[in-house]
C-alpha cells in the first residue's frame, strides 16, 4: 500500500531531515519528486530515492554559526552589533528570497528587543541555536 | 562615465550582491529553524491525538469485555451472580410514563439562601442572557431549574425532525460552531465576539457540547435556554459525546454527580433521554449539510430522515432487532424462559444477531460488504484478539441454537417475568433500532474525512468510517448540496478545509489538549452561503507567547502524557526489549527500541524522532533498557522500589477502571462496596491476563478504605494513586 505524504509541507520534511536548502533549491527538489501532472501531493516512493541521495551527498548542508554571523554583519556594515527593526524588515522582505508577512512577524516576535527596537544578532543566533538542540 | 564611476557602480553592485546573498543565507537558515519547530508541533499533535483515539478504542473494547464476560464467566456463588446481574443490567431508557415522573422537579425546594439564577417558564431572552452572565461569574444553577429546563428542552426537541431544515431568509446570518467539550470560556467568548443569539443572528452548534472540559453542565444549560427562547434560530446537532455511555468515561457523568450530589442521578437519567432526541443533522437552505462526524458511502439522507432517532440511545453498543418475523417469534419464546425482574443486559446483543461492535471482524465483513474500497484499514487484530472473537461468535451461535431448541439460558434461574411486555416481540422490537438504522447514525456521528479515495472502516476510533473525496462528491451530487460542515476532529487552527473545499471541519474548543495547543474557530455563512471563518483562542496568556514558546509548552505536556503511557506498559515493554536482546547484553539498538515500543503501544508515532526527548543517555549508541524503564517509573512516582506490576496495571487501566466503577455504581451514589471492588478487579484482571492473587486484591481494597466502613469512594480512590503507591511502598501490599 503506497503512502502519501499529504498534510505536511514537503519543505518542512526536507528541512527537518537536516537539510538547509534555499527556496530556489527547494523548488528544484520538489520538481524532481513531483508527479508529471502535479496533484499537490508527493508520493513516498518517488520521494525516498531522491531524498536518500540528497542526504548521502550531504547536499544543502546547514549553515555554521559564524557564517550566519558574518551574513548579519554584511547587512550591518557599520558593525554596530545590531540591526534596527526597520532595517531587518527591509532586508528580509525586500532582499534575497523575501519573507511573507507571517514569517516576518514571527521572526520579529522572537528577535526584536522591545526596548531598543532592534535585533542584537549575535545573541539572537546563540539563542536560536541553543533552542534547536 | 569615467572609470571612477564604473568602479563605484562595481562596488555598489558587489555590495548589493553581497547583501542579497547574506539575506538569502539568513532566510534559508530561519526557514529551516521554523520547519523544525513545525515538525515538533506536528509530533506533539500526533501524540495527543493518538492517545485520545486509543482511549476511544478502549471504550469499545470495554464493551466487548462485558460481552465476553456474559458468555464466559460462570459465577461461582450466589453473591457473584447477584453482583454480575447488578453490573450487567441497566434500567431501560425511560418511557413516557416514567418521563412524567421527572415532573417531580416541582417538588424540589429551592432554599432562600440560594443566590443563583432562578428560571421561570416560558423562558424569556433576558433569562437566557442572565444565565450566561451567572455562569460567567461561576454561579451554579439549582437542580430544580436544571431539571425544569431539561424537561422543557425535551418537549421542544421531540417535535424536531431528524434533519433540521433551516433557512437564511429569516435571519441575516448564520453561525456554525463545532465541539465545545465543556469549555465554557470558549462559548462565552464566541457570544462576546460574535454576539448573542437573536432572531437576526442564527446559530448552529454541531455536537460534542459535553465531556472533558469542566463546565459541560453550564454549556448545556445555556444552549438549551437559547434553544427554547429562539426556537427558529437556534439549532443543536447531536454529537458522539451526547451519549450516556461515552459520558461515563469522559467526565460528564462525573461532573454532574459532583455538582449535583442529591439530584445528579435524576438529571443524568433525564439527560440520557434528551440526548436521544437531539436532531442528527441540520440542513441550511437545502444546500449546506451540517452534521457532527461525517458521512459514509452508505449514507442515505432519506433513510436518516425517517428513522426514529430516539431509539438510538447510545452509539457505543447496538441492541438491534431483526426484521425477520420468524426470528421475532423465536425471540419471544426465548424471552419467556428468561429471568425475572432483570431486564436484558444493556449491551447484550439480542439473541439472534451477532455483536455489532465495529471491532468484530465477522460483522465488519458483512456490514462493510457494500463498501467500495477494497483496501482494509490497519486492523489491530493480533492472534489473541482474533481467537477471542472467533470464540465469541461461536459461543453466540451455540447460544442461539440452544434457544431455538427451547433450552433456557444458562444463567437465569429466577421465576418467570410478568410476561406482558416480554412475550410481545413487537413491543420489544419497537424499542431497538435495526442494524441499518444504527450504523447509519454511527456513520454520521463518528466518521472522519481522509485524503484518499474510497471508504474504509475507522478502526482508530472504533466506529464510523474514513470517507474520501469521491464519497463526499457523490453525496453532494446526489442531494444537490454545496458543501458539508462537520466537527469531531480537533484542528490546530480550529478549522480545516478538505476535499477541494467541499468539507469544512470546524472545532470550537480552543486549547483543547493543553494551553496553547490549538485555536478554536466558528464559521459564518453569508449570502450565497460562502463561509467566513473566525478564529480565537480563549486564553490571553497564549497571545503573548511566541510560537516557539507555545510549542515547547504543549510539547512538554504531550511528552509527559507519553511517558506516562510508556510507564503503564513497562512489563510488556520489558518483554519486547528482551526479544531484541537475544544475547542478553542488556542493550538494544535504537531501531529495536522504536520497533518494540510501537509494537506494544500501537500509537503510530515517529518514535525515532521523539527519541531524544524520551531517552536521555546511551551507551555506545545503544540503550540500556532496564535502567531506562526504571527511570520512567522514577519519574512517575517519587518513591523508589515501588511494587510495580499491580500499580502499573492499575495505572494503565485507570480510565477503564473508572468507567467500570461508574457502571457498577448504578445508583450513582459514589460508593461501591469493598466486595464489589474486589470482584470487579478479579473479573477484569482475568480478562486482561493480569496476574494478581486474591489476597493482594483484598489488601489493596482494605488499604483504600480509610474509614474502614466497607465502602470505597470512587473519586477518592481514582484520584489517590499516590495513596496506593504509599501503601504499597509501606509494604502493606507487599505480597503483590
Amino acid at each position: 500500500m503506497s503512502q502519501i505524504i499529504q498534510w505536511i509541507e514537503i519543505g518542512t520534511i526536507i528541512r527537518s531531515l537536516g537539510c538547509c536548502p534555499s527556496e530556489g533549491e527547494l523548488h528544484d527538489l520538489i520538481a524532481e519528486v513531483e508527479e508529471e501532472e502535479p496533484t499537490g501531493y508527493i508520493r513516498f516512493e518517488k520521494f525516498l530515492p531522491v531524498m536518500t541521495e540528497v542526504l548521502l551527498e550531504r547536499r544543502y548542508r546547514p549553515i555554521p554559526e559564524d557564517t550566519l554571523h558574518r551574513a548579519f554583519e554584511v547587512l550591518d556594515p557599520a558593525k554596530r552589533g545590531f540591526l534596527s527593526k526597520e532595517e531587518l524588515i527591509k532586508y528580509m522582505t525586500e532582499e534575497g528570497e523575501p519573507f511573507s508577512q507571517e514569517e516576518m512577524e514571527e521572526m520579529l516576535s522572537a528577535a526584536i528587543d522591545p526596548e531598543s527596537n532592534s535585533i542584537h544578532y549575535k545573541d539572537y543566533i546563540t539563542m536560536m541555536v541553543i533552542d534547536e538542540n | 562615465m569615467g572609470s571612477g564611476t564604473s568602479t563605484q557602480h562595481h562596488f555598489a553592485f558587489q555590495n548589493a550582491e553581497k547583501a542579497f546573498k547574506a539575506a538569502v543565507l539568513i532566510q534559508r537558515w530561519y526557514r529551516r529553524y521554523m520547519a523544525r519547530l513545525e515538525m515538533r508541533r506536528h509530533c506533539t499533535w500526533s501524540i495527543f491525538q493518538s492517545i485520545e483515539y486509543a482511549g476511544q478504542q478502549d471504550q469499545v473494547k470495554l464493551h466487548n469485555f462485558f460481552s465476553y464476560l456474559v458468555d464466559h464467566f460462570t459465577p461461582n456463588n450466589h453473591n457473584e451472580r447477584d453482583f454480575l446481574n447488578r453490573m450487567f443490567t441497566e434500567e431501560r431508557s425511560p418511557q413516557d410514563s416514567e418521563m412524567e415522573n421527572c415532573r417531580d422537579y416541582e417538588s424540589i425546594e429551592v432554599p432562600d439562601s440560594y443566590t443563583g439564577p432562578r428560571l421561570s417558564f416560558p423562558l424569556l431572552p433576558d433569562h437566557a442572557t442572565a444565565l450566561v452572565e451567572a455562569f460567567r461569574v461561576k454561579q451554579r444553577l439549582h437542580a430544580r431549574y436544571v431539571l425544569n429546563l431539561l424537561y422543557e428542552a425535551r418537549k421542544h426537541l421531540v417535535q424536531l425532525p431528524n434533519i433540521n431544515r433551516v433557512s437564511t431568509c429569516y435571519s441575516e446570518e448564520i453561525t456554525v460552531c463545532g465541539d465545545l467539550h465543556g469549555q465554557l470560556d470558549d462559548l462565552i467568548f464566541i457570544f462576546y465576539k460574535n454576539g448573542l443569539p437573536s432572531p437576526e443572528r442564527a446559530y448552529v452548534f454541531n455536537g460534542d457540547f459535553v465531556d472533558r472540559g469542566k463546565d459541560s453542565v453550564e454549556i448545556l444549560m445555556v444552549l438549551f435556554a437559547f434553544m427554547l427562547v429562539y426556537p427558529k434560530e437556534f439549532h443543536l446537532n447531536r454529537g458522539n459525546h451526547e451519549d450516556h455511555m461515552v459520558n461515563l468515561r469522559y467526565g460528564f457523568t462525573k461532573e454532574v454527580m459532583h455538582k449535583y450530589k442529591t439530584h445528579g442521578k435524576k438529571i443524568l437519567k433525564l439527560l440520557q433521554d434528551v440526548f436521544c432526541w437531539l436532531p442528527l443533522a441540520t440542513l441550511v437552505d437545502e444546500k449546506v449539510l451540517i452534521l457532527h462526524g461525517g458521512v459514509s458511502d452508505m449514507t442515505d439522507l432519506e433513510f436518516l430522515a425517517k428513522l426514529d432517532r430516539h431509539k438510538i440511545v447510545s452509539t457505543m453498543r447496538c441492541k438491534t432487532r431483526k426484521e425477520d418475523k420468524k426470528q421475532a417469534e423465536e425471540k419471544g419464546k426465548a424471552n419467556q424462559t428468561s429471568s425475572a425482574g432483570t431486564p436484558s443486559p444493556w449491551f447484550l446483543p439480542q439473541s439472534h444477531s451477532l455483536p455489532t461492535s465495529p471491532l468484530c471482524p465477522s460483522t465488519q465483513k458483512a456490514h462493510r460488504a457494500g463498501r467500495s474500497s477494497s483496501v482494509p484499514c490497519r486492523v489491530p487484530l493480533d492472534p489473541k484478539e482474533l481467537s477471542h472473537w472467533v470464540r465469541h461468535s461461536v459461543d453466540l451461535e451455540l447460544e442461539r441454537c440452544r434457544q431455538q431448541a427451547g433450552f433456557p439460558e444458562l444463567k437465569e434461574k429466577e421465576e418467570p417475568l410478568p410476561l406482558a411486555s416480554e412475550a410481545d416481540p413487537e413491543a420489544e422490537g419497537r424499542r431497538e433500532p435495526t442494524q441499518e438504522e444504527w450504523s447509519q447514525v454511527v456513520d454520521i456521528l463518528w466518521s472522519d474525512p481522509m485524503a484518499q479515495e474510497g471508504c474504509k472502516a475507522n478502526t482508530i476510533r472504533g466506529g464510523g468510517c474514513y470517507f474520501g473525496p469521491n464519497v463526499t462528491e457523490r453525496l453532494l451530487q446526489k442531494y444537490n448540496l454545496q458543501f458539508l460542515i462537520r466537527s469531531h476532529e480537533c484542528k490546530p487552527e480550529g478549522y480545516e478545509f478538505c476535499h477541494s473545499r467541499k468539507v469544512l471541519t470546524i472545532f470550537s474548543a480552543s486549547n483543547y489538549y493543553e494551553v496553547g495547543s490549538n485555536r478554536g474557530a466558528y464559521v459564518k455563512l453569508g449570502p450565497a452561503l460562502t463561509p467566513h471563518i473566525v478564529q480565537f483562542q480563549a486564553n490571553k496568556a497564549t497571545h503573548t507567547l511566541t510560537m516557539r514558546q507555545r510549542i515547547s509548552r504543549v510539547g512538554e505536556s504531550a511528552l509527559r502524557a507519553l511517558r506516562e503511557k510508556l510507564f503503564a506498559h513497562s512489563s510488556d515493554l520489558l518483554v519486547e526489549f528482551k526479544k531484541h536482546d537475544k544475547d542478553k547484553t542488556g542493550l538494544i539498538t535504537l531501531s529495536d527500541w522504536a520497533a518494540a515500543v510501537e509494537s506494544v503501544l500501537h500509537l503510530g508515532l515517529p518514535w525515532r524522532m521523539l527519541r531524544p526527548q524520551l531517552v536521555s543517555s546511551l551507551t555506545d549508541n545503544k540503550l540500556e533498557y532496564k535502567s531506562w524503564l526504571k527511570n520512567l517509573a522514577k519519574e512517575q512516582f517519587s518513591h523508589e522500589n515501588i511494587q510495580s506490576s499491580l500499580l502499573e496495571a492499575l495505572y494503565r487501566n485507570r480510565s477503564n477502571l473508572e468507567t467500570i466503577f461508574r457502571i457498577i455504581d448504578s445508583d450513582h451514589s459514589g460508593f461501591i462496596s469493598l466486595d464489589e471492588f474486589r470482584q470487579t478487579w478479579k473479573l477484569f484482571s482475568s480478562h486482561m491476563n493480569i496476574d494478581v492473587t486474591d489476597d493482594c486484591i483484598c489488601d489493596l481494597a482494605r488499604s483504600i478504605d480509610f474509614n474502614k466502613d466497607g465502602h470505597i469512594d470512587i473519586n477518592e480512590f481514582l484520584e489517590a494513586f499516590r495513596l496506593v503507591e504509599q501503601s504499597c511502598s509501606k509494604g502493606y501490599a507487599s505480597d503483590c
